[in-house]
């Protein structure tokens, strides 16, 4: 079973989602990179951008799919992993550590509450994950 | 979509034990990856790679017409090819686009053997048997389900090879074949294969080949042998500008404008899709198979359009980032005049135009032994 760190919150599309202060990082699951295969591109927003949570934020590839990624929470992106798109591989390799996303300024506090804990989002994976 | 059930090759439970990954292709359910597909793509150009291509059918024909037949079914000039050797070719529709590529094998004066699209199977056999209905003696077998193959590809597949088989395999040359046995099995050695790097192609005996399969993979342990998916299979190809049915040649694209001009021989005399063919060969070919490279990372992918400025131009018809190269490359139909290395053009990638730049093909060296 792939690891599923008990600190995060996650979504049913498979990004996960760690508070820190009045921020949240974002990020896809072990299960996601495992899925997909080799990672050889990530398209991620600009720092400022507004994302809406369950909306397209961004793009990852490996070899053989193209998947979108899905905002957790609203709010404006402050930070971005300026890292990933020259070394996709981090995604695989590290995916809640040095493989993470973006880190958004949340606009409604209230969306948090709404994200599966670890245990649900482990029984959503023993369902399938889709 | 079909219910038909997904059939699987001799090899799916060697493959499920692996831990491979397996998924639907051409009706078959087959491993696209046991440890990732990049790391696999590097096994076959360093070390040696074993591919279960055991999915592919096998059609035998035999008989004083055998040539006459293959002659009228095929573009390329069967009576060229002596006993143990093989060409490339296609079958061709009337209008001169393409209902399969393949192999031909002359498997002795008048027995021949043709590997084709697994896709492609039912489709392939009711039309060579219909085309060839007036041939007078040319007996057809359709050899598929009794027949593995295990394609072994890298550098380090001639010692491989060589230690199991019963004869000196450094002699077969390029395109060239032998019947003997490896680690026991009666097997064809076919030095064939789908990389772009030297190898050979085994033909066994349905029943025996998983022992083919456990011996190659033990004997060439200490070579790193792996097993390699579909997907790696997929990417090696594309490095080579090879072909893919169903990609990049199919139904609508005719043989001239896929580039392989090389395999019709209007001069062997008639052929299906002959007249076609030699029309489009007077005009000139309105479109061209090209190879692009993406001069900023994306990955350009199947049905992207291809664009010069604003316009449509072309059409992308395999892509992806390419592991030895270390680019994102494609290949693509474009207009004609477009088709020339160092245009430059953009695809269009979620909305996006995405620069590109046409360039000479291969995209990496090939390593095939042609000597």
């Amino acid at each position: 079973m792939a690891n599923v760190p008990g600190n995060l919150k996650y979504t049913r599309e498979h990004e996960w989602a760690k508070q820190e202060g009045d921020r949240v990082r974002i990020g896809i699951t072990a299960y996601a990179q495992e899925q997909l295969g080799d990672v050889v591109f990530v398209e991620l927003p600009k720092i400022g951008a507004k994302v809406a949570a369950t909306k397209n934020f961004g793009v990852v590839e490996s070899v053989k799919a193209v998947s979108d990624l899905f905002a957790p929470v609203s709010g404006e992106v402050v930070e971005v992993n300026g890292e990933l798109p020259q070394k996709p591989e981090t995604v695989n390799q590290d995916p809640y550590g040095k493989g993470w996303m973006i880190v958004v300024k949340p606009s409604n506090k209230a969306e948090w509450d709404q994200l599966l804990t670890a245990q649900q989002y482990e029984e959503f994976l023993a369902q399938g994950g889709h | 979509m079909s219910a038909t059930p997904l059939k699987r090759t001799p090899l799916y439970q060697a493959h499920v034990k692996a831990g491979a990954r397996m998924v639907p292709f051409g009706g078959w359910e087959m491993p696209v990856q046991y440890t990732g597909i990049i790391e696999e793509h590097r096994t076959v150009r360093a070390a040696v790679g074993l591919f279960d291509v055991s999915h592919m059918g096998e059609f035998e024909v035999e008989g004083p017409g055998a040539l006459a037949a293959l002659q009228r079914l095929t573009t390329n000039d069967v009576a060229a090819l002596q006993v143990g050797q093989i060409h490339y070719s296609l079958l061709c529709y009337p209008n001169g686009t393409i209902v399969d590529d393949l192999t031909v094998y002359r498997m002795g004066d008048a027995r021949y053997l043709l590997t084709v699209n697994a896709g492609n199977i039912d489709k392939d056999w009711a039309w060579v048997t219909e085309q060839t209905r007036e041939v007078k003696d040319a007996r057809w077998r359709n050899a598929s389900e009794g027949t593995g193959l295990i394609a072994v590809q890298g550098p380090k597949a001639e010692a491989l090879v060589g230690r199991l088989a019963d004869r000196d395999v450094t002699r077969i040359g390029y395109y060239r074949f032998e019947r003997g046995t490896v680690a026991e099995v009666p097997t064809l050695i076919s030095r064939t294969g789908y990389t772009g790097e030297d190898g050979f192609e085994l033909y066994a005996p349905a029943d025996q080949t998983e022992k083919l399969w456990t011996a190659l993979l033990a004997g060439g342990r200490g070579d790193g042998a792996a097993p390699i998916g579909l997907g790696a299979r997929d990417t090696l190809r594309l490095e080579m500008k090879y072909a893919l049915y169903g990609n990049d040649i199919d139904e609508t694209t005719n043989a001239l404008e896929a580039g392989l001009s090389w395999v019709v021989k209007p001069a062997k005399g008639e052929f299906t899709g002959r007249e076609a063919l030699e029309k489009v060969r007077a005009e000139g070919v309105r479109r061209k198979l090209i190879g692009l490279e993406m001069t900023e990372r994306a990955v350009a992918r199947h049905g992207y359009p291809v664009l010069k400025g604003e316009g449509a131009v072309g059409t992308v018809t395999s892509g992806s980032y390419a592991p030895s190269a270390d680019k994102y490359i494609a290949m693509a139909y474009v207009e004609t005049a477009l088709a020339g290395a160092g245009t430059e053009l953009a695809v269009e990638i979620r909305g996006q135009a995405k620069p590109a730049r046409v360039v000479k093909t291969p995209f990496y060296p090939s390593r095939v032994k042609k000597a």
